[in-house]
């Protein structure tokens, strides 16, 4: 066991962990912050998709280790003084969830997507959540969500 | 309309806590003083069972407990039961062959478990299980459906023959027979439905806990029917008093179906935790979740269509082999029977219907209701016939179904297999579709499609399904040991506001919202002062749970029952209050009337009176504004509608491009359009990945060559368009409410849309089949094959 220190939507956490702690079961068990979740075991689904100092990971390829003095930004704290994100507010104006389990991952996916291109086209869209796996929505109402997010992120 | 009643895409309720991080998964669910549990599956497909040494993992660091089929055995556990066994042709029932929840003697499919290692952590589990040694003799296995009835083919059980579960029939052989022998025409077709692995994202989940001071278990588990699980895990397998067992499931990250069914790891953790005085957790691995959440579809049928000279259907027959997969499942043997053959009329007035269906075991993985649950199987049968007795017979894709359609005014239509559908209307919903599709405008685009190298196809599927599950009388007559009721019970608190507990479960369908607008509409209550809840059989009446398209058109009957009763009651309350005789008592929108007066009371003023019984009937009225409906339905429901799906391929490379797909679905009353187009959404997505992404393929030693995200291909955003669907629906009428339902319409009309238009593009070339799923290969090698 080490102990393990980052700083997880704006508060310093430090945790005891062993070695091989990967960054996602660190986030749900030693931080008690069940928003991220896990769908898969080889890094397909997404569900887990954290921020890691700005850009959007899959916390269950990294190490809690690797993740030793970095900002992650998880579903918890996407809102700002209980104003929700705009992708979390396009999210529930356009359906873009059922199920919402591959929710947060998707969003924080697309946050991503939105910070890199602030105008994508839908194609674009389509190809920049090609690592998020949801199986309720057909993705439809997700890209219709993600293009009214961006709009409203660029102001 | 109120704001939030019937008919408004109100915006869900439920989305805050799932868009925060806030939802309560079973896997965010721990107990205290936890303990985990891992399991041994077997990594072969058949081999005899010689012998489990434990001793070795016994003592690794964290063990607290391992057990094995023989402690199993030892314990008196049952097997997990059967729901819906069928009878054969002969008349007798069929074989149940046992299904242990821990392998005893033989293991049957890759993912059969054989040892259950409790740990302090997953990690000691996991780690523990990797020195247990395991004495296997390795036995030949059978994988696909054909080959198991082959004569010789190895057994999967000694007591099934032949390998096979049942040999089951329905319509006159010998009639329709005789109609073949008569006809102009007869087109046939031999189909594959391929087997298709669910991959609900959230993987399955149990924790089990006991209370010794009381007796008490607990099993939170990832289910879409917590009653269910309670009456089968508790009277089949573990022998615990309904009582005594509270089966708890909150959020569930989606299910498809499959987590429908009781599943051996339920069992175990329960059990483990009684003997070990800590609760047990276990969270399937992905790669468990391939090799033991029961598999869907998996069909290979052989079906003729027999025409007169006008395009008329005049007999259908067909077989199918259901692959079972190593043991029955829950529902198993009614998917490919009464959920199958039963849905071969469609959406026409085909006079008369054979159809005998032979379920098969195999060594793979248990074969269950995977979203449509044998309606996409019969839909896929149905219209990939017709389009190609069109194109045999130089008719006109719309002209054939057109001619062939049940009118408008032939319902109620009792067809030849056994189903009596209320209502429909499929020439509108095709009409409908022609239009959002624009098919006018398909040979401008086809030429434009061929300007750029591509060939451009459309196809059609016109479908009518059979949901809203079901006739508890009829359903016990075709064997099911279930009644298919749904129970609700509402509540009205002192203030008025309301909690309803319904025995549905949602795990994506919007129930939080769509039932609270029920409330909203009949009773006048505000959305946000009505609450749902469900997923508890410590707080719900009974339920038999969300499956086959059934919680709106029966659970949400039920409410609407209930809410009658809530009126009733209070007409009675108001009369007295204002002094008037019941019957002149009248209710609109949250107001009591006296008729042809100005007095008035809002039913808020009327639950306080309930509560508060100082001016009120005491002697022939209770206190309190409470009531439950069970409510059973009277016959299914039969959503329908019209799917057009366009493709473009590239001939070099075999890639198909869905290049837009239109979707006209029936479901009846539409509570929440927003939520709708989502379910068809969703569906959809799910119909075109079985066309042309999803397989499961087992290769000749029964090995899951598909046993990941990486091997298993799942649609994702950049495979699919956008979708413009639509509803034109004709009210059920055997409910209050005048639904049929949505959730599996998308999976059931779509595939046979796509594949139809694959083989329309590529039928220039000489191209006549093309097999599930066309990915770019197998499409390639037809076109190479016809050149």
């Amino acid at each position: 066991m080490s102990e393990i220190s980052m700083t997880v939507n704006g508060r310093a956490v430090t945790a005891d962990a062993a070695a091989d702690t990967l960054l996602a079961d660190f986030i749900r068990q030693n931080l008690s912050l069940t928003g991220t979740h896990v769908g898969c075991d080889t890094s397909q689904c997404g569900a887990c998709v954290v921020q890691v100092d700005g850009a959007s990971v899959k916390s269950c390829t990294m190490l809690a280790a690797q993740a030793e003095g970095a900002a992650i930004v998880t579903i918890e704290g996407l809102a700002t003084n209980g104003e929700m994100h705009p992708m979390q507010k396009a999210f529930h104006e356009y359906h873009a969830l059922q199920c919402g389990f591959c929710t947060p991952g998707m969003m924080i996916s697309a946050i991503d997507l939105v910070s890199k291109n602030p105008d994508p086209t839908e194609a674009e869209v389509r190809k920049g959540l090609e690592g998020n796996l949801c199986r309720c929505t057909g993705y439809h109402n997700i890209v219709q969500a993600v293009l009214a997010a961006a709009q409203e992120m660029r102001g | 309309m109120s704001d939030t009643g019937i008919g408004v895409s109100v915006k869900r309720k439920e989305d805050k806590r799932f868009l925060t991080g806030k939802g309560n998964y079973t896997d965010d669910i721990n107990r205290p003083n936890q303990s985990h549990a891992y399991f041994l599956r077997s990594n072969v497909a058949h081999a005899d069972l010689n012998g489990v040494d434990t001793a070795a993992a016994a003592k690794a660091d964290g063990v607290i407990a391992i057990y094995t089929g023989a402690d199993i055995e030892a314990a008196g556990l049952g097997g997990l039961p059967c729901g819906w066994p069928v009878h054969n042709q002969d008349g007798e029932l069929m074989g149940e062959p046992p299904h242990p929840v821990l392998a005893q003697g033989k293991v049957r499919h890759v993912g059969d478990p054989i040892a259950m290692v409790v740990a302090e952590t997953k990690k000691a589990a996991k780690a523990a299980a990797a020195l247990i040694e395991v004495d296997l003799a390795d036995q030949p296995a059978v994988a696909s459906s054909p080959k198991a009835i082959e004569d010789g083919a190895v057994l999967v059980h000694e007591q099934a023959a032949g390998n096979i579960g049942f040999d089951w029939a329905i319509g006159d052989k010998g009639e329709v027979d005789a109609v073949f022998d008569g006809a102009h025409h007869v087109t046939a077709i031999d189909i594959v439905n391929n087997r298709l692995i669910p991959n609900a994202i959230e993987p399955r989940v149990a924790i089990g806990e006991y209370e010794s001071a009381t007796e008490d278990y607990t099993l939170y588990t990832t289910t879409q029917n917590p009653h269910v699980i309670r009456l089968l895990m508790g009277a089949f397998v573990l022998q615990i008093p309904e009582h005594k067992l509270r089966v708890v499931s909150h959020d569930v990250g989606g299910g498809f179906g499959s987590k429908i069914f009781h599943y051996a790891e339920e069992a175990l953790v329960t059990w483990a935790a009684a003997q070990i005085g800590r609760p047990v957790k276990w969270c399937a691995e992905r790669s468990e979740s391939f090799m033991s959440d029961a598999h869907g579809r998996d069909h290979v049928t052989h079906a003729e269509l027999a025409l007169d000279a006008d395009g008329k259907f005049i007999g259908l027959r067909a077989k199918t082999l259901a692959n079972l997969g190593a043991y029955l499942s829950t529902f198993a043997p009614a998917v490919p029977t009464y959920m199958h053959a039963v849905l071969l009329a469609g959406v026409y007035t085909t006079p008369v219907i054979y159809c005998n269906v032979v379920g098969v075991y195999t060594h793979t993985v248990p074969v269950d209701a995977y979203r449509g649950a044998g309606r996409p199987e019969a839909t896929y049968i149905l219209e990939r016939l017709i389009d190609r007795a069109a194109r045999e017979m130089g008719i006109g894709q719309v002209d054939i179904r057109r001619k062939n359609f049940i009118q408008p005014d032939a319902f109620p239509y009792q067809t030849p297999v056994a189903l009596a559908y209320d209502t429909g209307h499929y020439d509108g919903t095709l009409d409908a579709a022609l239009k959002n599709g624009d098919v006018d405008g398909f040979e401008a685009r086809k030429a434009a499609s061929a300007e750029n190298g591509k060939l451009r196809g459309i196809g059609y599927s016109t479908y009518v399904e059979a949901c809203g599950a079901a006739p508890s009388a009829l359903a016990g007559a075709l064997g099911a040991r279930a009644g298919l009721y749904e129970s609700a019970n509402v509540r009205i608190h002192p203030t008025g506001s309301v909690t309803v507990f319904t025995g549905s479960h949602s795990h994506g369908q919007g129930h939080e919202t769509a039932f609270a607008q029920l409330i909203s509409d009949k009773l006048g209550v505000a959305i946000e002062n009505v609450d749902i809840v469900h997923g508890d059989t410590s707080k719900i009446q009974f339920g038999l749970g969300t499956f086959g398209s059934r919680s709106l058109a029966v659970g949400g009957t039920a409410i609407d029952k209930a809410m009658d009763k809530i009126v009733e009651k209070s007409k009675k309350i108001v009369a007295h209050i204002l002094e008037a005789a019941e019957g002149d008592i009248e209710f609109d929108g949250g107001t009591f009337t006296v008729a042809g007066t100005d007095k008035t009371m809002q039913f808020g003023e009327v639950a306080m009176a309930a509560y508060v019984p100082h001016n009120y009937p005491l002697e022939t009225l209770e206190p309190g504004l409470e009531e439950t409906a069970f409510y059973d339905p009277t016959n299914f429901t039969y959503p329908g509608g019209c799917h057009i799906c366009e493709v473009e391929v590239d001939p070099n490379t075999g890639v198909v491009d869905v290049v837009s797909f239109t979707a006209v679905d029936d479901p009846g009353t539409v509570i929440n359009p927003m939520i709708v187009e989502g379910q068809v959404h969703g569906g959809v997505t799910q119909g075109i990945g079985q066309a042309l992404l999803e397989g499961c393929v087992y290769d000749d030693n029964g090995q899951l060559v598909t046993g990941s995200f990486m091997d298993y291909a799942m649609p994702r955003a950049d495979n699919l368009p956008n979708y413009n669907v639509a509803t034109e629906s004709t009210p059920c009428t055997h409910n209050s409410l005048g639904v049929k339902g949505v959730g599996e319409v998308g999976a059931i009309g779509s595939p046979p849309a796509v594949i139809n238009a694959v083989v329309d593009a590529l039928s220039e070339l000489g191209v006549t089949d093309v097999a599930m799923p066309a990915t770019p290969q197998t499409v390639w090698r037809a076109i190479q094959a016809a050149g």
